[in-house]
This record gives structure tokens, C-alpha cells and sequence, in this order.
């Protein structure tokens, strides 16, 4: 913790002495939803989920789920309008940021809670030199003079791994490669030292080789600051590597949550299972591949029940009529399962039969 | 299959095809005739040889010098049989889209020859061109960008028969439209919608159908999954294999995702930086691979399992690919490679069988470019 003290950066309320007290972060009930010309996209319905300290908490769903707006919501950085948050709460060591100024969500942006994105180029101001991008972190948050900002700079570009950063910290965007920009990217997420990373698929656009330098990064890095991590992808191969627990997402809900060897051995949720099923695998050829029939559902009219229902094969009457809440999962004869639970009305056959 | 060595002997290289002599590029009717003859199953239909494609790089705005190239594809050699998959590997940047283009005469290649049924079809040019690129389509890797938003999609898929009139007469070309929306499995009456109207994986079907459109025998695909949804990918790959046991195609998969190429090819061939580092069926690539950077890419795949994960050894490359402009000496990988000795640096290492493993009735025994050739299980704990 060389860089900064991070209790200086925070409003007074939310100071050091908050933590321990509950999750890192709690989102309840959050739902989100856009006004479009064609009618209201309900693109999150209702997510519940928390994360410690040191946790890693991996969201999982394709692309329309859900994933990514859930994100942009805690981070503050939705465009409202067109988006608006009819109900839920988002509590940042107990306290609801939706209820939070302007300027108090601001400094907690960045320096409490910071975003890796998933595409470094586009993430990244191609007319400024990284240098200058990482120190405006410093700059602006803290008040330090540029040429202390550049040192500063230096410093975390050593840190996530850029060879030669004294050289290379006046360099452009462009003159690096996809692997480095995103190193560049988590340099600039770690610069103040926040409590919680959100990463939206940092990896998706990174050759497999870099990818897992990567993410073994981003896991050492997590380990030493204690940080909570939220990862976002569809890649069900990344999660299984970081993850602590899961929580698969469709059509704006969760639709289970387990940690993440439980949910890989025994799904409880069909969507799950067919998504497992469906991933080819490196160390087996088989014959054909599952696949989950149909497409994920238009937001503006998602199926009534549950919204997984026309794609899914155990689907009965009541599965089109009545909406599975999300229920603890048991073992069969009744013991708990801390961590699970499944949106199903089957989850029980789905799990043990 | 791994018993020709091409790279090691490319004059002598197309000895399979002598019954279609390479045809003069002046007898064009000669060539054209030859391209209807069927080939066998098993029998290759499409010869690489020493393909090379550099970009040059020039200085100067008014007089223009050459200061050196992209060395994207830099000699590499294959085969694909009719009938079948082959799967070509590797990170972004190591030429794989560059030999899709190559092969479809997009790119004219810098020296090298791909042969169609025995005829050389990087010198052709006009009508005998035409009639090769009509047995050679291609499928897109991103399915927004790759159909015209102001067409329909009958107009999509049916613009290659205004190109080859010959193969629909105008009156039926509706009809043959809306029988190839059925083949990809989306409803006929969509005739009339335009792209916008679809989504990702339907609008990769719309792409497949074009390539489909004149009964081509040869199909490259360019990624063309890797911009859908993991759900819809599963269904891509399996219309893509029907659609093979149908019409009898033969495809190249081009693709960065292991897992996926492992699916669905029979034959995989790995490049880096422009050239082929081990080539072979999947059951030798996956479960016996001998090239050090074909074992560090299997070992970086995420395995959706989390205990299986723990178990296996991985191999973390450092560093990045060399920049194609100025790659190293000797063996291309030997920057990256923790085998690397003084030889590697020397002396560019053939694709061939390795010497150990040369008469051995092993799964190892296939063509690898490696000094230092050993076999790995990296797939497995």
C-alpha cells in the first residue's frame, strides 16, 4: 500500500472504518430500464447479489442479459435518460449510492470503485499519451502536480508488468499491443487502490497466450490489495479459473447463484446446464454438440413466467404462466447448500435427477 | 495424411493431380472444364506450396521507396482433402486471415502456388478466375458488418447468381432463395426483411446461405463464430457440419478458439508468425502435440472445470508475438520459447516429421517445425 492512503480519497462517511460491517458491496432488487422509441426495455429485472472483500464474484450470461447494464448502474455511468432505475438499491459498505449526490457518487468513482472495459482501444483517449491518462487518475482525485504524476505513473506501469516503463510512459495507445493496452487499463483501475474492481470482459478481446498472463495478473493484484472483484463474461472457461462464486444472468435476472465448483459439477438451473453442455471441450471430440434451441429473448417482450421457457426442454404449463423466484437449493434430503439457489420450478429435478 | 512433406520438398509437390495436368492460363476453356471434374473423397482438392505474402512498407509521399515488408504468410504449405475440416490455429497476427484472403485470390500472393484440382489459381485472372471463385466461397467472421444493411436478405443471397447467371436461371432464383433459407433453418418468408431485423447467429445463417449459394466444394470460414453468444455458437457449428455431410463440402476453419477448431476438424494445422508450426490430424495435435508453442496454446485454453483446472500444468508464454515486420532469425518462436538454445537462432526449422520420431508408429510422429521436438500431454492433468 505504498501508493496512497485510501481513507484520504473518501468522503468522510464511507471512510476505513466501515469495512467489516456486511458485504463490500450489496446490490438489492435493482431493476433498470430504457426508454426506447419501440416501448420500455426492461434490461435488469430484480438482481440481488454481494461481494466481500478478496471476493470474486463472476457474472455470467450472454450477451442482452443483463450483465453489463448491472455494472454501468454501480459504477454510476449509465446515460439516464434514456436509462432510469425505477427501484433497488446499490450499498457501497451499507450505504445506497442511488440515493448519493452527483458529487459524492463522483469520488467514490475511481477511487472507491473503479472498471476495467473490455475493448482497451476504444476504452483508452488515442490522442494522449498513457502517461498522461493513468496520472489524470492522480491528477484530479488527489490534486498532485504533473511531474508527480507521471512518477506516479511509472510506478503502476512496473506494476501490472509493462516492460520498460520509464521508456515507454510518453507512448500512445496505438504503439502498444492488445495484451499491454489492457495491462494499461488495470493500471489505471488499480491506481487509487479501490475497495472494488467491476471488469466487463477484460479479457474476451485478448489472444487466449495473453489472456491467461492476463488474468493471472489481475488475480495476483486482487490477492495483494484485498480487493473485491466483479467479473463479467460469457466465457465460462474464465470463470472457472478466478471465480469464487457465480451468478448466471438471463433476460435481466439471475437465474442461479453457486460457488463455482458446485455450479460447474451439479447446475440447477437448465439454462445453466444447457450452457455448460453446449461449450466444445479441448480434452474430448464428441458427436454433436448440444444446443440450447432458440434465442435469447427480446427485452421488450420477455416470455411471460420464465423468461427461459420457450428455449427450455422440462418446460411445463406453470413455467409459462407463474415466474420462478429465485429459492435456496438443498441437497436431497433437505441439508443446505450455503451460496445456491435457482430460479426454476424444477430446479430439484434438475439438480438431482 | 502426415506422410507428404511439403515443406521439405515443394518442386515435386502436387504428385496426386497428375491426371488434370496444371493447365495453361492460355487454354482457358481446357481450365474451365477441368474444375467441373469431381474429386474423390480423401483425394485433395486444394494444394498449398510455398505461399508467401508480404506487404511492402514504403517511405517517402512523392518517391516511393521500399523500406521492407509484413511478412504476413511466409511459405507455408498444405493440403485439404475433399471432404473434410481443416482447422487453422493461432493468435491474432500470425497471418491466418491473410491465407483465407490468399485463397480466395482476394490477395494476390507474393510467390507460392495454391492449387484447385491440379490448377494454379494465384496466376488466374479474368473468366477462368471467375470460374475457380465460384467453387471457393467464403463465411465472414462478423455478421453485422459482412451484409449490406440497404439490401434485402433475398438480394443478399441472391446476388451471386447475377454474378454467375449460369447457375439459376432468373426466373427461379426466388425459389432457390427461399430453398436455401430453409437449409440454414430460418423461415423462407423472410425473404423480404433486411438484416437489421435479425439477430447475430441468424444473420451468420443469412452469410452461410450466400456461401452456400452456388454450390461451392470448398468453403474458408474466417472466425465465423466467434462473434455469437456461447448458446448460438453450438448451433452455427452444428448447421455447419450438416450442411458438410449434405453438400459434401470441404472447409478450411479458421479460428482462434481451440476448443471450437478441436470440434469440428479433422485435420488442424497451428501457425505462428506467418508460418505453419505443426500440422496434423486433431487426435495428434490436441492429445499428442510436439511444437512448443502448439502445447503453451492448448495449456492457456480456460477449461470450464474448475478441478480439472487445478491439475494441469500450464504454460504462460511471456511477452507478445514478434512483430511480422522483423521476425527473428532462425525459429520464429524462439523469443517466447523456454527451449530455445544457440541452434534455434540459426537455423530455420523445416516442417517435417522430427527425426526422433521419424518410422516410430506413434501419434507424435507428424510434421512439426521444432529443433527440440517433444511430446507433451498438456490437455489432460
Amino acid at each position: 500500500m505504498t501508493i496512497i492512503d485510501p481513507t484520504d480519497a473518501a468522503p468522510a462517511s464511507l471512510s476505513g472504518d466501515g469495512k467489516g460491517k456486511g458485504p463490500l458491496l450489496d446490490v438489492r432488487d435493482l431493476h433498470v430500464e430504457f426508454q426506447t422509441r419501440d416501448g420500455v426495455v426492461k434490461a435488469v429485472n430484480g438482481v440481488n447479489y454481494s461481494v466481500n472483500s478478496g471476493e470474486t464474484l463472476a457474472v455470467l450470461g450472454e450477451s442482452g442479459s443483463g450483465k453489463s447494464v448491472t455494472a454501468q448502474a454501480i459504477m454510476g455511468i449509465l446515460d439516464m435518460p434514456p436509462a432510469r432505475i425505477p427501484q433497488g438499491e446499490i450499498r457501497f459498505y451499507g450505504e445506497d449510492m442511488l440515493t448519493m449526490s452527483a458529487e459524492e457518487r463522483r469520488k467514490l468513482r475511481g477511487a472507491r470503485i473503479a472498471m476495467i472495459f473490455q475493448d482497451a482501444l476504444s476504452a483508452l483517449n488515442p490522442v494522449l499519451s498513457v502517461g498522461f491518462q493513468l496520472g489524470e487518475m492522480f491528477r484530479v482525485h488527489q490534486g498532485m502536480s504533473r511531474k508527480e504524476a507521471k512518477a506516479k505513473a511509472i510506478e503502476l506501469m512496473d506494476r501490472v508488468k509493462i516492460p520498460a516503463a520509464a521508456a515507454r510512459v510518453n507512448d500512445y495507445p496505438h504503439q502498444f499491443s492488445g495484451g499491454m493496452r489492457q495491462r494499461i487499463m488495470i493500471a489505471m483501475a488499480l491506481a487509487l487502490e479501490p475497495d472494488l474492481i467491476i471488469a466487463d470482459e477484460p479479457t474476451t478481446a485478448l489472444d487466449v497466450t495473453v489472456q491467461a498472463q492476463v488474468m493471472d495478473l489481475l488475480a495476483e493484484l486482487q490477492r495483494e490489495y484485498q480487493m473485491g472483484l466483479i467479473l463479467i463474461t460469457h466465457d465460462l472457461g474464465v470463470v472457472a479459473d478466478v471465480a469464487d462464486k457465480i451468478a448466471v444472468m438471463y433476460a435481466g435476472r439471475i437465474v442461479e447463484t453457486a460457488p463455482v465448483h458446485e455450479l460447474y459439477k451439479r447446475p440447477a438451473h437448465p439454462y445453466t446446464r444447457g450452457l455448460l453442455d453446449s461449450i466444445p471441450r479441448l480434452d474430448q471430440k464428441g458427436q454433436e454438440l448440444y444446443a440450447i434451441k432458440g434465442l435469447p429473448p427480446n427485452l421488450l417482450k420477455v416470455p411471460s413466467g420464465c423468461a427461459f421457457n420457450p428455449r427450455c426442454e422440462k418446460a411445463q404449463d406453470i413455467c409459462r404462466t407463474d415466474r420462478p423466484p429465485l429459492v435456496p437449493v438443498t441437497e436431497a434430503d433437505g441439508s443446505e447448500l450455503p451460496g445456491r439457489a435457482s430460479a426454476c420450478h424444477f430446479w430439484k429435478e434438475t439438480i438431482h435427477g | 495424411m502426415a506422410e507428404t512433406t511439403p515443406a521439405a520438398e515443394p518442386q515435386d509437390a502436387t504428385p496426386n493431380v497428375s491426371d488434370v495436368e496444371v493447365a495453361d492460363v492460355n487454354s482457358e476453356t481446357e481450365a474451365v472444364a477441368a474444375l467441373d471434374a469431381p474429386v474423390e473423397r480423401g483425394e485433395p482438392i486444394l494444394q498449398v506450396r510455398n505461399l508467401v505474402k508480404h506487404f511492402p512498407l514504403t517511405q517517402g509521399i512523392v518517391i516511393k521507396r521500399q523500406i521492407g515488408a509484413v511478412k504476413a504468410v511466409d511459405g507455408i504449405s498444405f493440403d485439404l482433402y475433399q471432404g473434410e475440416t481443416l482447422g487453422i490455429v493461432g493468435e491474432s497476427g500470425c497471418g491466418k486471415s491473410t491465407v483465407a484472403k490468399l485463397l480466395m485470390n482476394l490477395e494476390r500472393a507474393t510467390s507460392g502456388e495454391v492449387f484447385y484440382k491440379g490448377q494454379d489459381i494465384t496466376r488466374l485472372s479474368g473468366r477462368a478466375l471467375k470460374a475457380v471463385r465460384r467453387n471457393i466461397q467464403m463465411i465472414f467472421q462478423d455478421p453485422y458488418t459482412s451484409l449490406n444493411p440497404r439490401m434485402t436478405v433475398g438480394d443478399i443471397i441472391g446476388e451471386p447468381y447475377d454474378i454467375h447467371p449460369e447457375v439459376a436461371p432468373k426466373g427461379d432464383r426466388r425459389r432457390r432463395v427461399q430453398e436455401l433459407l430453409d437449409v440454414v433453418g430460418l423461415n423462407p418468408e423472410y425473404i423480404n426483411r433486411y438484416p437489421h431485423q435479425f439477430s447475430g447467429g441468424q444473420r451468420q445463417r443469412i452469410g452461410i446461405a450466400r456461401g452456400l449459394a452456388l454450390n461451392p466444394e470448398v468453403i474458408i470460414c474466417d472466425e465465423p463464430v466467434s462473434a455469437l453468444d456461447v448458446s448460438v455458437q453450438a448451433q452455427v457449428i452444428n448447421l455447419m457440419e450438416r450442411l458438410q455431410d449434405e453438400f459434401n463440402l470441404s472447409y478450411i476453419f479458421i479460428a482462434h478458439d481451440l476448443s471450437i477448431v478441436r470440434h469440428i476438424s479433422d485435420r488442424v494445422g497451428v501457425m505462428y508468425l506467418g508460418k505453419m508450426a505443426e500440422i496434423g490430424s486433431d487426435e495428434q495435435i490436441y492429445e499428442h502435440p510436439t511444437h512448443p508453442y502448439t502445447q503453451a496454446l492448448l495449456s492457456a485454453v480456460p477449461v470450464p472445470d474448475p478441478e480439472a483446472r487445478e491439475q494441469r500444468e500450464r504454460i504462460i508464454l511471456t511477452g507478445d508475438v514478434p512483430s511480422p515486420a522483423n521476425p527473428p532469425s532462425g525459429c520464429r518462436f524462439r523469443t517466447r520459447c523456454w527451449k530455445a538454445q544457440d541452434k534455434c537462432a540459426e537455423e530455420v526449422p523445416l516442417l517435417a516429421i522430427p527425426e526422433r520420431f521419424k518410422g516410430a508408429d506413434t501419434p507424435a510422429a507428424h510434421e512439426s517445425a521444432c529443433h527440440f521436438a517433444e511430446e507433451k500431454d498438456v490437455v489432460h492433468a
